[in-house]
Order: structure tokens, then sequence, then C-alpha cells
């Protein structure tokens, strides 16, 4: 436990996502079975163990130590694990710290009346990064930075293998893995033998302006880019003849429990074997509702009936990857196409349906349609458009992100300009630069007009534009507050950024009432008066809309 | 007689009987002074009595004429000032360290009062180990008085930091360590830990990594950072200033990984809010547990606590059935946390 409380310990500082890879697949290698296979649970979230309430924790310690001690502490490092943790009085030599498969063993078999006793004596022999980790896990607050594709990812590299390899077989294993550790040093690949599994994703990359003189519009397909998010739905029947379905998102995760009203469709005996690839949706009266909506329902383990009858979910289907025990994957895009298109309109079922394809005759016809949705046969569902696909006609379904075959042709931004108001460091190689932008509009205030604080940014620029930025950040601090520095703005003097977003939302969290979306750093305008900047009326009409 | 050996004053601990001050923080005619740290050693005093090697620390950092009159005290030597006897006994905290031990009469009768000056108890290679000396009053720091602050063995961070080094060997592992006793112990024991390789070090650290070889203390091969070379440093190990690690300075070495050698690392928040990626828990203070063990082993009766958080541990002192008070002295604190925003604002 305590070499795993290292990992983790670890990994929270390390910034750089190969730096974190480096640090797992070292402990993939250097660990026991089982304990790195728990330890793999853990980071994917499917480590199943009791619980603690906070209260329990606090408990623990008040039986401990003087709780004026306690309080002085607790105030002072403001987290309740991580105070525990270091209060905790233990022996300082521990001779017999428990292993952390020992751990999951004894705490998966212990009661809610044996718990504190259980958990107490499990802290007494760890040490502080041990007993940290063993809180933050037991509370179900452990917050790494890790998701469990990067996880997989980490198991991976040390068998030279590609992540959808594992990610292939992972619905039919669990922990802790050991079958998936002798695979990855060399010993047999394991079977599973799962009705409904998950097949890795095919992505597209982004196409730029000038990729098209390359490429002739006859040998592509497009349809509309969906503002979802990409699901495989899978279907099949197990040995006892039950029905299973399961909804993964593109990295694998299983969302099925979020999702109980697809889960129970594809139950259905029509669906039969499937497995298709598309875009979940909240479709009200016929029409694709915001992104905004969909988040109303994403990141649960349960929903409420109200939930599911407020925000219903739907499938956009793209691609059909299997169906009736063929694996379709290795035909071309348009003969998968011709399946999938006889496979919906058999299924008539009102929560899925087919993302329609885009006919077009060159690159300009295309283009016009991604510039105006609503023209083409789109009606009101034109919001929740992103942009367009473009898939080459004869492409098998890759995994990965394979050069040449699809590519995304999003929208344009909206732009505004905007002006530097705070500047943050940043972390890992930017440590040592001011690389966070907090930046603001205008707006008429009590005391006249001002600033108003509407986002921040840490992307977009080039490293030479990040050099310049920090530069400026340096020059123009009239403030600090630890890592932040505030920069001399107002009518006469700033900088203004031209600050480029895919949507508003209203936000009553925000002082602006307005939060943007996925906001970068476009241009830097050292050319403009900061006075000459945005207003907050510009950006607050945008809600809602799409350009 | 009912006058205090020791009294507070707006320049620090004065003791009346003896006519000298105790690190002072505005200048005065006669000044005691703990040890080299400039929130303890000013300039500026008419007469400085201190350790051999904590004048010589003084003339590094303050110029040769931080005092009109310097006098040398040896570890034990019982010096008579005035109507009092104060000698100088190891704290362990950095080379030439010293508690004060002064002998006179408090509220008429005779007692014995021991200003820790910092100190720590675990073991340091690079200067005398903290010796317990008995006293009626223990004048003591907590920097670290929170049961929180439990200091891990240095050995084991110290194999943390090359656990980190082994792993990423394409990168500049830069330790930022105080440059007056925190960097040579960082070094010392990256050496006994049985690091081979050169030591590098940033120009400020460099001066007292000097002075701490001419009092013998062996370090292997150092070499100094060149503004040419930090492309080229792949690989290796860097002792620098604290600030520097997000300083513009770090910006040329490949891929740097930012440690951090201080107590203060043992609160996760605190090493994350200064971008530390390597966190070492190293101090030149005690930590909690050695706190209350001093406090128990001097045999005091009385506890006065100069700066730190000094509300916790005088909880626990009169918990003990000790008399215990706050001095909450001001102009004192660690190094590392006071002089950073000076460092900073030069950057």
């Amino acid at each position: 436990m305590n070499r795993f409380a290292e990992l983790l310990d670890a990994i929270a500082f390390e910034s750089s996502r190969n730096g974190k890879l480096r640090l797992i697949s070292a402990y993939f290698r250097e660990a026991p079975d089982p304990d790195r296979g728990y330890a793999l649970a853990a980071m994917t979230g499917t480590l199943d163990f009791a619980h603690a309430k906070p209260a329990l924790i606090r408990t623990l310690i008040s039986e401990r130590t003087d709780p004026v001690l306690f309080a002085l502490s607790y105030d002072y490092v403001g987290d309740l694990s991580e105070t525990v943790a270091l209060m905790w009085p233990a022996d300082a030599r521990q001779v017999d710290a428990p292993r952390l498969g020992e751990v999951v063993a004894t705490l998966s078999h212990t009661g809610k009346t044996q718990l504190p006793k259980v958990l107490a004596g499990l802290l007494d022999r760890l040490d502080e990064k041990g007993r940290w980790a063993l809180l933050k896990l037991i509370t179900g607050s452990l917050r790494i930075g890790v998701s469990a594709r990067l996880a997989k990812t980490a198991l991976a590299a040390n068998a030279g293998i590609a992540v959808n390899e594992i990610e292939e077989i992972w619905p039919g294993l669990s922990p802790p893995f050991t079958d998936l550790f002798a695979w990855i040093e060399g010993g047999e690949r394991p079977e599973v033998s799962d009705p409904a599994p998950f097949r890795p994703v095919m992505l597209a990359h982004a196409i730029e302006e000038r990729d098209f003189e390359a490429l002739s519009p006859q040998e592509f397909h497009a349809e509309w880019k969906w503002d979802g998010i990409r699901v495989q739905a899978v279907a099949g029947t197990g040995e006892n003849g039950a029905r299973v379905a399961r909804l993964y998102s593109r990295t694998g995760e299983d969302i099925s429990g979020a999702f109980p009203e697809l889960a129970q469709a594809l139950c259905e005996e029509r669906f039969g074997d499937c497995a298709v690839d598309g875009e979940l949706l909240v479709m009200q009266d016929g029409k694709v509702q915001s992104f905004a909506m969909l988040q109303q329902r994403l990141n649960r383990k349960a929903v409420t009936p109200k939930l599911i009858v407020d925000y219903p979910a739907h499938i956009r289907a793209y691609d059909l990857l299997a169906e009736q025990g063929d694996d379709l994957r290795s035909l071309t895009f348009a003969a998968r196409r011709e399946r999938l298109t006889a496979f919906i309109g058999r299924l008539e079922h009102p929560r899925f349906d087919l993302s329609p394809l885009l006919s077009f005759e060159s690159w300009e016809d295309l283009a016009a349609s991604r510039a105006q949705p609503a023209d083409f046969d789109t009606g009101e569902n034109a919001q929740a458009i992103e942009g367009v696909m473009i898939k080459r006609s004869d492409s098998p379904y890759v995994p990965g992100r394979p050069k040449g075959l699809w590519f995304k042709w999003k929208r344009d931004p909206f732009n505004i300009d905007a002006v530097l108001m705070y500047a943050q460091r940043g972390h890992g190689k930017r440590s040592s630069y001011y690389s966070d932008y907090t930046f603001g509009v205008w707006r008429s205030g009590e005391s006249g007009e001002e600033l108003v604080p509407v986002g921040k940014a840490y992307f977009g620029f080039t490293d030479e534009e990040l050099k310049q930025l920090d530069k400026f950040v340096r020059e123009n601090t009239t403030n600090r507050f630890g890592p932040v520095r505030e920069v001399a703005y107002g009518q006469t003097q700033g900088l203004v950024l031209e600050v480029a977003f895919e949507g508003v939302q209203n936000s009553p969290r925000h002082k602006s009432g307005v939060a943007m979306r996925f906001p970068r750093i476009s241009r830097i305008r050292w050319d403009k008066p900061a006075g000459e900047a945005d207003r907050l009326e510009t950006l607050a009409a945008l809600v809602g809309t799409r350009k | 007689m009912s006058s205090p050996l020791l009294a507070l004053t707006p320049e620090g601990l004065f003791c009346p009987a003896g006519g000298f001050h105790i690190d002072p923080v505005r200048p005065v005619a006669r000044a005691l002074i703990t040890h080299g740290h400039s929130d303890h050693a000013r300039p500026g005093h008419h007469a400085v009595l201190a350790t051999d090697e904590t004048l010589g620390i003084m003339a590094i950092r303050c110029g040769e004429t931080f005092a009109r009159e310097k006098q040398a005290a040896s570890y034990g030597e019982a010096i008579q000032l005035g109507d009092v006897r104060v000698s100088f006994h190891p704290a362990g905290h950095v080379l030439g360290s010293a508690q004060i031990l002064i002998q006179g009469k408090h509220h008429g009768r005779q007692t014995r009062i021991v200003i820790s000056g910092d100190y720590k108890r675990q073991r340091d290679p690079t200067c005398l180990p903290f010796e317990v000396v008995r006293c009626d009053i223990f004048i003591t720091e907590a920097t670290f008085g929170l049961p929180v602050f439990r200091h891990p063995d240095t050995r084991h961070e110290m194999e943390r930091l090359l656990a980190s080094h082994k792993l990423f060997p394409e990168r500049t592992h830069l330790v930022g360590a105080y440059s007056l006793g925190k960097a040579q112990r960082v070094a010392a024991i990256l050496r006994e830990t049985g690091y081979d390789r050169p030591i590098y070090l940033h120009g400020a650290v460099d001066r007292l990594m000097e002075f701490y070889r001419t009092r013998g203390i062996d370090f292997g091969e150092l070499r100094k950072v060149s503004a040419s070379d930090r492309s080229k440093l792949a690989g290796e190990i860097v002792l620098c200033p604290p600030s520097a690690i997000s300083d513009l300075w770090s910006r040329k070495f490949p891929e740097p990984v930012a440690a951090f050698a201080s107590g203060w690392m043992r609160i996760r928040a605190r090493a994350r809010q200064r971008g530390v990626e390597l966190p070492l828990v190293i101090s030149d203070h005690a930590d909690w547990d050695d706190l209350t063990a001093t406090i128990i082993e001097t045999g005091c009766s009385e506890v006065w606590v100069t700066h730190g958080e000094a509300d916790a541990l005088v909880h626990w002192a009169q918990t003990r059935q000790l008399r215990a008070q706050p001095l909450h002295m001001l102009g004192y604190g660690d190094e590392e946390e006071t002089t950073e925003d000076g460092a900073e604002a030069m950057s």
C-alpha cells in the first residue's frame, strides 16, 4: 500500500502526461500481483470496497488526538484526509505495512459496524502517504488527474502494444487483472467471452482549408458533426440466453448506468447482436437540444426518472461495426453505411435514427453546408451542428486516429476582443511562465465603465507569443496574489486579446453572468487600445446561438 | 529585586543585567547572534558575539564591516557579561548555529534560560548535533509547531529524488534549497546515498558552499552552472535557491523537474501553490515530535515561544502543566518564505 501511495503522490504532482505515464508504467513493472491489479482498478474506477464517510474519519481522529490541536491543524492544512494522515499517532517504524491486496481484501469483507476498528487497524500500520491514499480511496475523494485511458496506456506501453488491444478485452476483465498482467508480460491473451464487447473507436483529424486541394470530393462521404458525445451502443445475447446491452464512451468506459432508457431499448430483441457507433444527444419533440442540456445527464452513476423525462437521450447513428455475428469493420465506409441504413430502417425505434449524409459535388458545396446548416434541411437542429465530417468512402473502420481517412471540419468559432486582467503561473514545463490568462470585457458599472472578467484561457498561442505575453505580464504587474498577478488595464492601458470560443451560456456562478465554452487566445492585439475592446452585451447576445 | 533576566523590547529579546540583545531585528549596541540566517543575523550592530562560523557567515552575507567589534564564542565556553554568564551550545540548525544559555537573577532567583534560536534534532552531517541544555525557562521557535509536521527520514527523501532522477534521465532535476544550511545538507546527504556525479550549483548557492568546504566539510565535485551550459544539463542535479525553480533562470534547462527541499513540502497545497513537482520534506527546523520532546528533555518549567505556529505548542505545553506563553515576535520566520518576494522582484 505504501508503494502504491508513493505512486499516487508522485502522479498528483506530475503535470506532464508523459511523466505520469512513465511513473505508472514503472509501478506496473515493479509491483507484484495482485497489488498492481488493484492499483489499476483504483485508477480505472473499478475498485469496489466499503466506503467511509468523513464523519467516521473525524471520530477516529478525535479518539486519538487533542481536539484543539486537531482543529488548529485542520484549519492549517484544509483537507481532512491529509490532516488525519499527518496527525495519526503511529509508530514511525512500520514493521508490517499491509500490501494493497491485503487492504482491498480486508475492506471488501468488512461490514459497517466493523469498519471503524478495521480502518484504524490499517492506518496504524501505514506510513503518512499510505494513510493519505487509504483515506482518499475510502472516502471516494481520490483526485489525481489520471483517466482510465491513461492507466491502460501506461500498461500497454510496457508490452509495446496499442492501448486499443487492452480496451478491446477490458470489459471482460475484472480486478485484480492477473490474466491481463500475465499477457502484458508475454503470456496468453486472456479469453474474454463478452456478449457486448467494446470496440476501440475510430477518430478523425481536423482538416485545414489547404488540405482540400489534394482531396477529390468524389472519393468522400460527408455528414453533420453533431454536438453531443460520441458513444458506442452494443447489444448481444449471453450464453444463458439473457440480453446484454452496454453503452460505452469513446474511451470504452461503460456509461449504461447513466442512460437506462437506452440500455433498456438495446435489450429488445429487434436489436439482435449489434455495435452502433453514434452521437449521444438529448432530443425533445424531434429537436436536438444543446450540449448544456446533455450535460445534465453526464457523469452520473444513476439517474432519477425526472431526468429521463426532462432530458430524453437519443442516439444518432454514424456507423455499424458489427451485426448478427459479422464484424463489419474491415468493410468500406460505403458498405457499412448501406448495412447501417438498412439496420436503422428495420429497427423503427424512436430513440435511434440515422445521421443523414450530405450531398455535394465540390468542396465549395460542402463549405456552404458547413457555413449555413439551417439552409440544408436541418431546421431548428442547426444549432446542434458543430461542423461536418468528411470520410473516405473506402475507409475501413480503423481504431485510433489513422491518417488520411476521416476528417472533421468544424464551424468557425466566435471571436471577441477582451482585455487581459490577471495571469497565473502555469504548471510543469510552464511553471516559470505566466501562461493562464483571465480576460474581461466592458460593461457599465455603478461608477462608470468597468471591465468584468468573462473567462480564462491557457492555450491557443505559440511558444513565441507565450514569451511575449509572459514579458508583458512581468512588466505590467500592478498586484500579486500568490501565483497570480494582476496587470495594468483600463480605458487607456492594457493588452487586448482576441479570444475564440465555441459558444456562450448563462451562468449565475460567474460575476459576469455568462460562461464561454472552450475559450482560447486566437491573436494578441498589440495594436488595439483596451478602451475599444468588446462589451458584455455583445457576449450576452450570443447566448444559445451558433455561428 | 524583581527585574527579569530577559525582557521583550521592540529590538527583540534583551538581557538588562548583561546589557545585550539576542538576534535583534534593529541595530543595537551589543548583539548575541544564534546563527547566520538573515532574519536572525542582521548587519549594523556595534558589537557582535557569536560562534566563529556564524561570524564568518555574516561576513560573507553582510560584508566584512557588518559590526564594529566581533567576538567569537566557543561552544560550551562560559563568558561573563555584566552580571550574567552566557554560553553557546550547538543547535543543529546550520553550521555555527547555537543555543544561548543565560545564567543570572530572574525576579530575584538564580535562573537558567536557554534561547534555542532555530534548531533541529534530525541528523545533519554538516553541523554539530543539537545538545540538550537543562534549564528553567526554554525559549523555543515553533516554525513547524503543529502536529501535522512530522519530518520523514532525510535519507528516504533523498532516495525519492534519486528514484525520480533514474526515471527521468533526460530531464534536469532542479532542487530548490536555501543557500545557507539546506543546500549543504542536501549535497552532503546526496553523497552519503552514493550519488557520485558532479553536483551543479546556482551562483547564489556557491559562496556558502565554499565556506563550508573551508570548514572541512566535503561535498565531492561541485560545478557552477554557467549560462551557456544550462541546456546541456540533462540528467544532472542542480541546487538552487527556492525562488529560482520557477524563475526565468530555470527555463533553459531540458524539461526541468522542479523539486523543493523544505519542511513546508509536507503540506500538499503548499507544494502545489509553488508549482513543485517533487516535494522533498527536508527541514532545518524541529518537527512537532522533536519540539515537544525537546521541551520535556530540557526539564524546564516554563516555555516561551518566539515565532511560528505558537498557539498549538503553547496549548500542548499547558496540557503538560508547564507555564507557556507566545511572544508573537515579528521579523522572524522561515528565511525561505521571507526572502521569496525579494528574490521574485529581482527576476
